[in-house]
């Protein structure tokens, strides 16, 4: 392995003080003029927060945009299932918010592996989100008297976070939506639904076109362009089961990845404290319950191993309050990773509840005693309901069961501060990119940044590269490079179809998700990583020899795309488990086992590990090379959390 | 538990289509009934056969992808419920489920149960949204918006556009979601600008899809997994009504 930390990653943050960066980066950054602005197409792959916003931004400032999603409308993307909030440092409640303690407050959630200038600039343009928000109807809540409320969130001490009840996320999809359906209508965007990315096209170094499949006909489409700009998300259902929705995947990150885009931090991915529990088999989805119910819900276990009477009946003496054993000032609060951590760490011992033994009870009993059921209702009635709805258990009468899941991932292709990939003309948005969470995201910050990318960032820094580029040559989609694309997409499309295995790509991907999930999931360490390469590599294998896929290409034929994406899951695994494995430090959602205290807290090194991994393909079968961005702290010194 | 099931399989627009019968013996009660047709999907490929095509995403009764008429209602027998929220303990052991895609002239089938729902997004282009460009628009508690409006804004802006109150209409009208959208902005300050522009483009839109019009059977309301309430419609006529008396 190769570590270099010259040449290819230049982060292009800019000199100066933080504060005054992001101004005096934008008066430095080249214009289009309006008459050359209609010459250029933006390709805008992904139309979820930062793609709707970004295709909207764009095409009203005049540039052509073709944008592109694999569902049959922008509308449906995943950013739509976003329940909490969405932050900004407006200080509307008078709480002492300031947008440099929004900035620290993420950068320290984040446990100090993200870039200062990102994060600050991040919390910089969180108040014109709400503003551009607004008006454009989003219904956020609000007060009596007319003004916008707002809430604490995920722990925070101040109240930061708009909401718009438990729908966030839908009304701010629904807000860039309709602002892009309107350029629609004039005409700027070419809206391009049920088309998947399946890889890009790059001339001369830079990205020029994407080839894509039409879900509908099966049929290869080349469209080229001035610009690629990737929105699309994360790349969770890697471990199979996770909270993000069935169709989100990595195949146009990992297809830019083998085309040059370095990948950032691949095995950061946050694990969700509070989500129901798996029930089977057959279970192809989990649903996180909110957060917040941590503040009511006391989390509990059996003392001992093998304690199979209904919670009800365990006695107060029998049961294990971990997290309030563990970390008695924080309690049932401790942030999202250490949740996760414990709850896994006691079902290791056996004594987690349930049929499957994968859970812990999270018990209302206590606050329905001391408040009362109505009060309980009032806070968390909605919730209750949908986990009734999903459990069949009603959780006034029994506790809950919860078990962590994977909800986000910090992880993407690597970026500079305009959002550029190394790959000139490819930009990254939103969660696709690696930028601005760090190790741990916090609550309500994915949709400020899906938004802050789109709205407030590429319509700058894209100016910039395509001023640069106003005389270069276009190219047409005859081009030997969308000819050279094209075959080899066609090819593994045909390859696929043609292997005629026995087991179904579910089997495959259930897989590679308990390899993940075991291996490369809450606790890691080197043992069990070394293993789980190999075996990735040999499940994949197996993959091309043994997958069954029905049907034909030339048709709508959901299979196939899923088989195409998993194909993509077996290789990015393997470089998940391949980074976690090189980062020989404990820090946000990865923990490595060998770096601990002795009652098992995260050590992080920040002598060795104070940067960014970005991963470099470098062909098939051969290993990929690392390079390394450090990431230098001038405006914040980094300290180690800690909730005991 | 043993279910009997009675699917649409239709290979395109141009290929007619037939209910074929499919039985499983062994449907865990616990499981969504999207979860039992992917269980059908992974028996049908072991045996050779080609899986039943059905769009879905995020599974949580959110994104407004699915879309199946079980026994003749949209969605399924439970209020308020998304086709993929609905759990197989909520059937009996032995039933029988018919299912069958969205039925509508301005929803073309694709295959199977999948049909294209594009005319909607059409809908929202004629005049859906509020004109302001990304930029620097006014602080945002520079308007404020009483609560009982903001809150009714809300109500009808929880619309999933998954076409439920279409597959359901007798007329197969659209109103309950262009309605939708019509009553959250009239309700608020920042929609007034263009209200009347938007109302009739809006409908005549509607209309032009090849959507049929509103008889009030309530059809829609009934099965809206959002709960939208059919005053949207009533509140679309109206200011339908007055835009065109003023635009006169």
């Amino acid at each position: 392995m190769t570590v270099s930390n010259n040449g290819t990653l230049n982060s292009r943050v800019p000199d100066g003080n933080l504060q005054d960066k992001w101004d005096n980066h934008k008066n430095n950054l080249r214009l289009v003029n309006p008459a050359n602005k209609r010459k250029f197409t933006v390709l805008v792959v992904g139309t979820g927060l930062a793609g709707a916003s970004a295709a909207a931004s764009l095409a009203e400032l005049g540039y052509n945009v073709k944008a592109f999603t694999i569902l049959d409308s922008p509308r449906r993307s995943h950013s739509i299932a976003a329940q909490g909030g969405i932050n900004a440092a407006k200080n509307y409640p008078n709480d002492g918010d300031t947008i440099w303690r929004l900035f620290h407050d993420t950068i320290k959630g984040g446990d100090y592996r993200s870039r200062e200038a990102n994060v600050y600039r991040l919390a910089q343009v969180s108040n014109s989100i709400i503003d551009q928000c607004v008006a454009q109807g989003v219904p956020f809540a609000r007060e009596y008297g007319g003004l916008l409320d707002n809430r604490s969130f995920g722990g925070a001490q101040v109240s930061r976070t708009f909401y718009a009840r438990g729908q966030t996320g839908q009304q701010l999809l629904l807000g860039a939506y309709s602002a892009m359906m309107r350029q629609v209508a004039t005409g700027k965007i070419q809206m391009f639904p049920r088309r998947e990315m399946l890889d890009l096209v790059k001339v001369d170094g830079k990205a020029k076109g994407i080839v894509t499949r039409n879900l509908t006909t099966g049929e290869i489409e080349r469209y080229a362009g001035d610009a690629v700009l990737l929105c699309t998300g994360g790349y969770g259902n890697v471990y199979y089961l996770s909270t993000m929705a069935k169709n989100c995947n990595a195949t146009a990150i990992w297809r830019c990845y083998k085309r040059g885009a370095q990948f950032g931090n691949p095995s950061f991915t946050q694990i969700h404290p509070t989500c129901i529990p798996v029930s089977g088999k057959y279970q192809s989805k989990l649903t996180l319950m909110s957060e917040s119910l941590r503040n009511d819900g006391r989390v509990w276990v059996p003392m001992k191993k093998g304690d199979n009477r209904p919670p009800n009946e365990i006695p107060e003496e029998d049961r294990d309050y971990y997290l309030e054993r563990r970390y008695p000032s924080f309690g049932n609060l401790a942030p999202r990773d250490v949740s996760s951590r414990s709850a896994k760490y006691v079902c290791d011992e056996g004594r987690g509840v349930g049929k499957s033994g994968l859970a812990v009870y999270m018990d209302f009993a206590d606050s329905i005693k001391r408040l009362g059921a109505d009060v309980i209702r009032a806070r968390y009635g909605n919730l209750f309901a949908m986990y009734e709805k999903i459990t069949a258990e009603n959780p006034y009468e029994v506790p809950m069961r919860i078990f962590p899941a994977v909800h986000f991932t910090m992880g993407g292709l690597w970026v500079d501060y305009n959002l550029s990939s190394n790959i000139p003309g490819l930009y990254v948005l939103g969660e696709a990119n690696f930028a601005d969470h760090g190790g741990n995201r916090l609550g309500a910050s994915a949709l400020m940044q899906g938004l802050a990318d789109g709205y407030f960032v590429i319509p700058y820094t894209l100016s910039d590269y395509l001023a640069e580029n106003l005389h270069s040559e276009k190219i047409g989609t005859d081009h030997e490079a969308f000819d050279k694309a094209e075959k080899e997409t066609t090819d593994r499309i045909s390859k696929l179809l043609n292997v005629k295995g026995k087991k179904t790509v579910l089997d495959f991907h259930r897989e590679l998700g308990d390899l993940m999930w075991d291996n490369v999931g809450m606790s890691r360490n080197r043992e069990n990583l070394e293993s789980v390469i190999k075996k990735i590599s040999e499940l994949r294998e197996e993959f091309w020899k043994d997958v069954n896929i029905p049907g034909e290409n030339n048709t709508l034929n959901k299979y196939l795309e899923y088989a195409l994406r998993v194909a993509d899951y077996m290789e990015l695994g393997e470089l998940m488990a391949r980074d976690a494995l090189d980062r020989e430090e404990s820090c946000g959602g990865h923990f490595r086992e060998e770096h601990q205290t002795e009652d098992g807290e995260a050590v992080r090194d920040d002598e060795n590990f104070s940067n960014v991994s970005s991963w470099e393909y470098k062909g098939e079968d051969k290993e990929p090379e690392k390079h390394v961005e450090d990431l230098n702290f001038e405006f914040v010194t980094p300290t180690q959390r800690s909730y005991k | 538990m043993t279910i009997h099931l009675k699917i649409w399989r239709q290979k395109d627009s141009n290929t007619p289509g037939r209910l074929v019968d499919y039985t499983l013996d062994d449907v865990n009660p616990d499981m969504s009934f999207l979860e039992m047709l992917d269980w059908l999907n992974e028996r049908l490929m072991n045996e050779g056969k080609e899986p039943v095509e059905f769009d879905h995403d995020c599974r949580e009764g959110i994104c407004g992808s699915c879309n199946l008429v079980l026994n003749g209602m949209a969605h399924g027998p439970y209020e308020a419920t998304a086709v993929c929220q609905l759990h197989m303990r909520k059937y009996k052991d032995g039933d029988t489920i018919v299912v069958e895609p969205w039925r509508a002239k301005a929803f073309p089938m694709i295959k199977d149960l999948v049909v294209d729902r594009s005319a909607f997004d059409r809908i929202m282009a004629a005049g859906g949204y509020i004109s302001v460009n990304t930029g620097a628009p006014a602080d945002a508690n520079a308007i404020p918006v009483d609560k009982y409006n903001a809150d009714l804004a809300f109500d009808y802006a929880a619309c999933i556009g998954c076409g439920a109150c279409v597959a359901a209409c007798p007329n197969s009208s659209a109103s309950l979601f262009t309605g939708a959208k019509i009553s959250q902005l009239a309700h608020l300050p920042q929609g007034n600008p263009e209200r009347k522009r938007r109302v009739v483009r809006m409908v005549d839109q509607m209309a032009e899809e090849g959507f049929g019009d509103c008889s009030n059977y309530a059809e829609c309301e009934a099965v809206c997994p959002a709960e939208i309430s059919i005053t949207s419609i009533a509140k679309m006529r109206r200011e339908y009504f007055n835009a065109l008396s003023e635009i006169e």
